[in-house]
This record gives C-alpha cells, structure tokens and sequence, in this order.
C-alpha cells in the first residue's frame, strides 16, 4: 500500500510539474531577439489563383528594393478571406500583429482603428510620395479625421457584367447591345429566359449584395448611393424602395441554386454557356482567362446598366498595426507595395488595376486598360459588398437582410425596414 | 497523518486535469457569461479600448425576442427532431436486422458503420452537390436522379426552403451516424444474455413476443445513451452546415451559425450570449442523463 501511493505521488507530481513546464515553455516563444527590420510577415488571404501569382510577383520586386529583409508569407487560406480574417481578428486582440496585413480600403478599416489597432501611415505617404502619386478623390477616401491608416496596393471595379454572346444571340438578342437602364436589361433578359437559359448567374449571399448595391447605384445615382452611407439618402425613402422592387425583379432571373454557388461556379455558368450575365469584380477577368477565354468574341463585358460612367470601387490595401514586431521591415514592405514597380507588377499578375495614375496602360491587358481609363475619368463610389463603404457589422446586417429577402422570408417592406434599421447601428 | 495519505495521492493524481478544466471549461463558461451580460457589441470594446458596462440580460431579452435568432431556434428543433428520428430508426432497424444470423454480417455492419469515418466536412462537399436545388432542365444531384427513375415529383429544392430547409441538412447527419446508432444497438442486442431467449423460446414465445416483452426492455438504457449522444451533437450543428450552405444563408441558419456570424462582426457581447443559450440548452438535455446515470451507479 505504502509503495503504491508513492508511485502515485511520483507520477503526480511529475505530471504536475510537466504542465507547468509545457506552460513555461510556451511562454517564451516568439521572444527571440531579432534585428528590427530584418523580416517582415504579411498576412493576406492571397493564397491561390490569380491572387497568389500576384503576391509572388509584388514579392519578386520587394526582394530587388529590399534584399536585406526576409519576406514571411503569412497568407491564409479559405472563404475568400474570412478564414484570415478571423484569425487577424484573434491575433490583434491578442496584442500578437503581424508586421503588415492585407485589408478592404475604406470602411471596413473603421474597426481597427477604433480599436487602436492600427498606426497612422500619412507620414509614410510624404516619405514616399503617395499623396500625388493616387488619386486625389481615393486619398479623401481613405482619410479619416486626417489620418490615412493603409496604403493600396490595387483597385477592383464591382459593377461589371459580364455576359456570354452565344447565349445572347440564340435567344434572338443583339450581342453587342448595351442597356441604358436596368429595366431595358431586364426586357432582353425576358427573351433569354424564353430561349431557356438562365437570364443572369448569381452565387450565395454576398454576390447577392453585391448585385443589390450595382442596383442601388444605378437607381439612385452616385449622390443618392453614396448618401446612404452617410446618412444623407433615407433608407426608408420612395426612390429605395423603387430600387428594392427592381431588385426584386432581378433576382427572378436568377438561378435557384444559386445559395449553394460561389462567385467562380455563377461566372462559370457564363462561360459554359448556361447563362446569359454576371454581375461580378473584374476579378471575374481572371477566371475567363483562366479558362482561355477571349474577350469580345468568348465574353463581353460593361458596366451594369445605369452605372456607366461611374467606378464602383474596392481597393486591397496594407497596414501598420500597433505592436508589429518588426516595423522597419513593414515599412519597407508598404514602400514597394505603393512604388510604380510593385504596383504594375502585382496588377499585372493580378488582373486588377494599380491605383497609381503614372502607371503605363500599355502594360497591361485589354480590360485593365478600359478600367485603368474608367479609373482616370468615372465618378468613383465605394462598394458595399466589399468593405469599403460600411463597417463589418453593418454589413452583415445587410447581408443577412438581404439573405432573408431573397429566400422569401421577409416582404420588400420588411426588407427595407431591416435595412433602415441596419443604417441605424 | 493516517488520512492525509489517504487523500493527498488521489488529488495529486488529478490536480493536473482540474487544473485545466477549472481554467479552460468553467473559468472560460464564467467569462463567457460575464460577456454576455456586457454591451461589448463594437470592436473598440472587443479590443478593451473603451469600457463595456453591465447590462444584465438585455442580450439575452434582444436575441430571444428578434426574429431572426427564433428562426434559427426553430431550425435547430427541426434539425435537432429529424436527425434524432431518423439514426434512431435507421439505427434500430438495422441493428435489428443484423442481430439475426445472417450472411455478410460483418461485410453490412462496416457498410453502415463506414460513413461515420468521413468528416462532415468532406460529405458536405459532396453533399452540397447531391442536394443542389435547382429543378427541371439544370437539374443535378438527387434531382437529376429522380428524373432519371421517372419520380419527377419528387424534386424540390432541398435546403433552399426558407421553413423547413434545415431539415434537407439532416439527411447527410442520419446517413452518416445512424451506423454508430446501429452499432450501440447491435451492442445492446449483444449484451442480453442467451438464455433470456431460450427462456422465453421455452416458454412459446414468438419471435415479436420474445422482442417486444424480453429484448427491447433491455435496450433502454442503450437507447438513451443514443439519443443523448446524438442529441447534443445535433445542437452543437455547425460544420455540417457551413460545408453544405454557407453562414450568411437565412435559411438554413442555428444558433452555433449566429454565434460564429456576430463573432466576426465584433459583438462579442450577443456572441457569448448565444453561446450561454446554446450551453443551456445542452445542458437541459445533458443533466437529467447524468443524474439518471448517478442513481444508477449508487444502486
């Protein structure tokens, strides 16, 4: 009896004592002394696809400006970013940064600097000489309260449709049509609907406000669109429910499985001839040429009817955060993310546009050069769908309005009382 | 001296996993709950920037009385009802089949165990495909084989139907884990001596006589342990869901969907809340089993 209970003893304490070991151990990770700026890790969702080769690409030009900092991809994959973002947001709160992390441009930043996670970069702009370099009208939007907390490394346009001229011409339609409003579209859509195609492709919910703020830009303009944002156009006014009623419209065109799709299965069903539109980011222009499409003869695109002349804009961005351990190497990460050299080669790859106006357009492909011109001259607007007009939860909120209206558990009444109710925090 | 030996060992023994538990179970449930009865509802309060204050049960009021958070309370019932259902039922039925002398026993008993070894993840993927909603000519998954057998009445659109749609994601839950309800039973079926049969054989039972008065007595406890198991894992649904349909989806929303939803949009506050609620609700279906289990053990 005696010799057991000290076995017993013994085996406890030693099982004690290794948890606490196990604990002290823990500890000290990531203490390691480390020359500041001899690394630095960049956390992006870019981790397949055209969004990896531009990583690659804006990489391969950050090792000739910087030889003496060692890149750490700290790219995570899955769900289109939402998998990387959790985790961002877990790491933050832990005080544990990366050095630098991809982010929306615009609002979607507004929760990271109210929670004092992010240093302002305006300081960074001057060094580099970004402020003449972007945009005047995408600098103010990425000001807040004068500070600029991220620099872009490329800009999306949102509201493009892409179609597929085959599908057009076998339901008796004109190809090389474009539609001056939504409701004009909606006429040729009746047509390809009656040749038994799906008139227009959409996927799970957030394409689906996607396609909601393209309606909302077209029927209530830039002013009124961008209004909603700031409070100035009233959720609850006529001209919103007008735009929710064509909206309405539009989503019975669409396919029914459309809950279970992502954007890259609704802008394949374009391309394989199953539908007629898509309304999608000109990330869209990858998967096309991807799959060794030709645009003009394989696909078509222009902006979504009523929104011609006006950019829908999302820009991907880079940070400093508050703590980042190696601050030096971010900065010299962000240096060549806002350099004409980075920029061309990351878009190049990428299939976005550089947000810096000195890039040669000739550089790159046919789309990038019609959006590069559209950049320089259309009004530009933020989009919903992407971040860059709401915080994360107001578009959530959004989004699950949205999600509620469109598998018919709310009326458009209701839809538009939950949106009002949204605007309202 | 005498008793301090006595006690002092076993302690020691499991100082390590009360340790853990106390810090990582129930120290992690009281801070849980005190977020949830905080307004921590933006990320400036998340990150502890600025003060969140007590509450109380506002949250809890708020979300039991939203619409949308019923929805996903129904939808976890009727989740909850039709996988409980149909692996008890699939699960009996072919336990009992099984228990019979029969050819292949083992070669079924693996067939119906198998899908168990896959993840939820992975027969979501296929899942997704087999129950895609769309009818007529772009038809696929199930749909498509309904027109190929000539049952085209049978299509519908599965998991999109905003009322009962969830009940479409239970399909794949039964077909994967009614062979471990299967298995408890046939374990069940095992365990009941044989001379209880030849008694009742003896006694000119027939064969229904001798299941329904001398072997299905005898499951019950089994019986219960199934549905106690498969009940909890039922409401604590998440990854199933997430690989068939995707969060933002209204349709086919559970509390554990809400809870991961509101975490990303930084209202930590009416996430944890979610989290007591879906606790509570575990534990109303968890407790009773453990205090049966107690008295069983004291006698």
């Amino acid at each position: 009896m005696r010799r057991v209970s000290k076995a017993a003893l013994t085996a406890a304490l030693a099982a004690t004592a290794l948890t606490f070991s196990l604990a002290a151990c823990s500890d000290d990770e990531g203490d390691k002394p480390d020359a500041a700026g001899s690394e630095v890790e960049v956390f992006t969702w870019w981790a397949s696809g055209s969004e990896k080769l531009g990583l690659d690409a804006l990489v391969k030009v950050f090792n000739t400006q910087h030889p003496d900092v060692k890149f750490v991809n700290g790219a995570v994959a899955g769900g289109a970013g939402s998998a990387a973002k959790e985790l961002l947001q877990t790491r933050l709160q832990q005080k544990n940064p990366p050095d630098t992390f991809q982010a929306h441009a615009g609002a979607e930043l507004t929760d990271y600097i109210k929670a004092g996670q992010l240093q302002d970069v305006s300081n960074l702009y001057d060094e580099f000489k970004l402020r003449d370099a972007f945009p005047a009208d995408l600098v103010n939007r990425l000001t807040v309260d004068g500070k600029i907390y991220s620099i872009p490394s490329n800009i999306h346009r949102a509201n493009v449709v892409w179609a597929n001229p085959s599908v057009l011409t076998g339901a008796g339609l004109d190809a090389t049509a474009t539609y001056a409003t939504i409701a004009d579209w909606m006429t040729a859509m009746d047509k390809i609907k009656a040749s038994g195609k799906t008139p227009l492709s959409v996927a799970t919910t957030w394409t689906q406000v996607h396609l909601l703020e393209t309606v909302l830009l077209a029927e209530l303009g830039v002013d009124g669109y961008s209004g909603l944002w700031d409070g100035t156009t009233a959720w609850d006014g006529a001209d919103v429910t007008g735009a929710l009623t064509t909206f309405q419209k539009l989503m019975s065109y669409t396919n029914t499985d459309r809950d279970g799709l992502d954007w890259p299965e609704a802008t394949q069903l374009v391309m394989d001839g199953q539908a007629a539109f898509n309304v999608m980011g000109d990330w869209a222009v990858a998967a096309f040429e991807e799959a060794d499409k030709t645009a003009g003869t394989d696909f078509t695109y222009f902006p979504v009817p009523g929104t011609d002349g006006v950019f829908d804009f999302l820009a991907d961005s880079f940070t400093l955060p508050v703590g980042a351990p190696h601050p030096d190497g971010a900065k010299a990460w962000l240096e060549t993310v806002g350099s004409l050299d980075g920029q061309t080669a990351f878009n190049k790859a990428k299939g976005s546009i550089p947000a810096r106006t000195d890039a040669k357009a000739s550089d790159f492909s046919e789309y990038q050069q019609t959006a590069i011109t559209s950049f320089g001259q259309d009004k530009i607007v933020s989009s919903l769908a992407h971040g860059a007009a709401t915080p994360i939860a107001w578009l959530n909120k959004i989004s699950e309005a949205t999600s509620k209206f469109t598998t018919g558990a709310t009326d458009l009444a209701g839809f538009q009382a939950e949106l009002a109710t949204a605007a309202q925090g | 001296m005498r008793t301090y030996k006595r006690w002092l060992p076993p302690l020691l023994l499991i100082s390590p996993t009360l340790v853990l538990l106390s810090v990582f179970v129930y120290g992690l449930l009281a801070v849980n709950v005190q977020t949830s009865m905080t307004d921590n509802h933006t990320s400036a309060q998340a990150a502890g920037v600025e003060p969140s204050v007590f509450v109380g049960l506002q949250n809890y009021l708020d979300l039991l009385g939203s619409d949308s958070f019923q929805h996903s309370l129904k939808n976890l019932l009727l989740y909850t009802v039709v996988f409980l259902v149909g692996t008890m039922a699939f699960g009996f039925l072919w336990a009992w089949l099984l228990d019979r002398p029969m050819r292949f026993e083992g070669i079924f008993r693996s067939v119906y165990l198998f899908p168990m070894a896959v993840s939820f993840v992975a027969s979501g993927v296929v899942w997704r495909w087999l129950l895609n909603s769309n009818q007529g000519e772009q038809a696929s998954g199930l749909n498509r084989l309904f027109q190929i057998v000539g049952l085209d009445f049978l299509q519908n659109n599965w998991w999109n139907n905003n009322s009962v749609g969830i009940t479409a994601i239970a399909i794949p839950a039964i077909w994967q884990l009614s062979g471990y309800v299967m298995a408890l039973f046939l374990a069940g079926f095992r365990g009941i001596p044989e001379e209880l049969r030849e008694a009742a054989r003896v006694d000119g039972a027939t064969e229904w006589k001798l299941y329904r008065h001398v072997l299905f007595p005898q499951l019950g406890p089994v019986a219960l342990s199934a549905v106690v198991i498969i009940g909890h894992m039922s409401l604590k649904a998440f990854d199933l869901i997430m690989a068939i349909s995707k969060p933002a989806n209204y349709q086919t929303k559970v509390p554990a969907i809400d809870m991961y939803q509101l975490k990303a949009s930084f209202d930590y506050a009416s996430s944890a809340a979610v989290g007591s609620i879906l606790l509570v609700i575990v534990a109303v279906l968890i407790i009773p089993y453990l205090v049966h289990l107690a008295r069983e053990g004291r006698r």
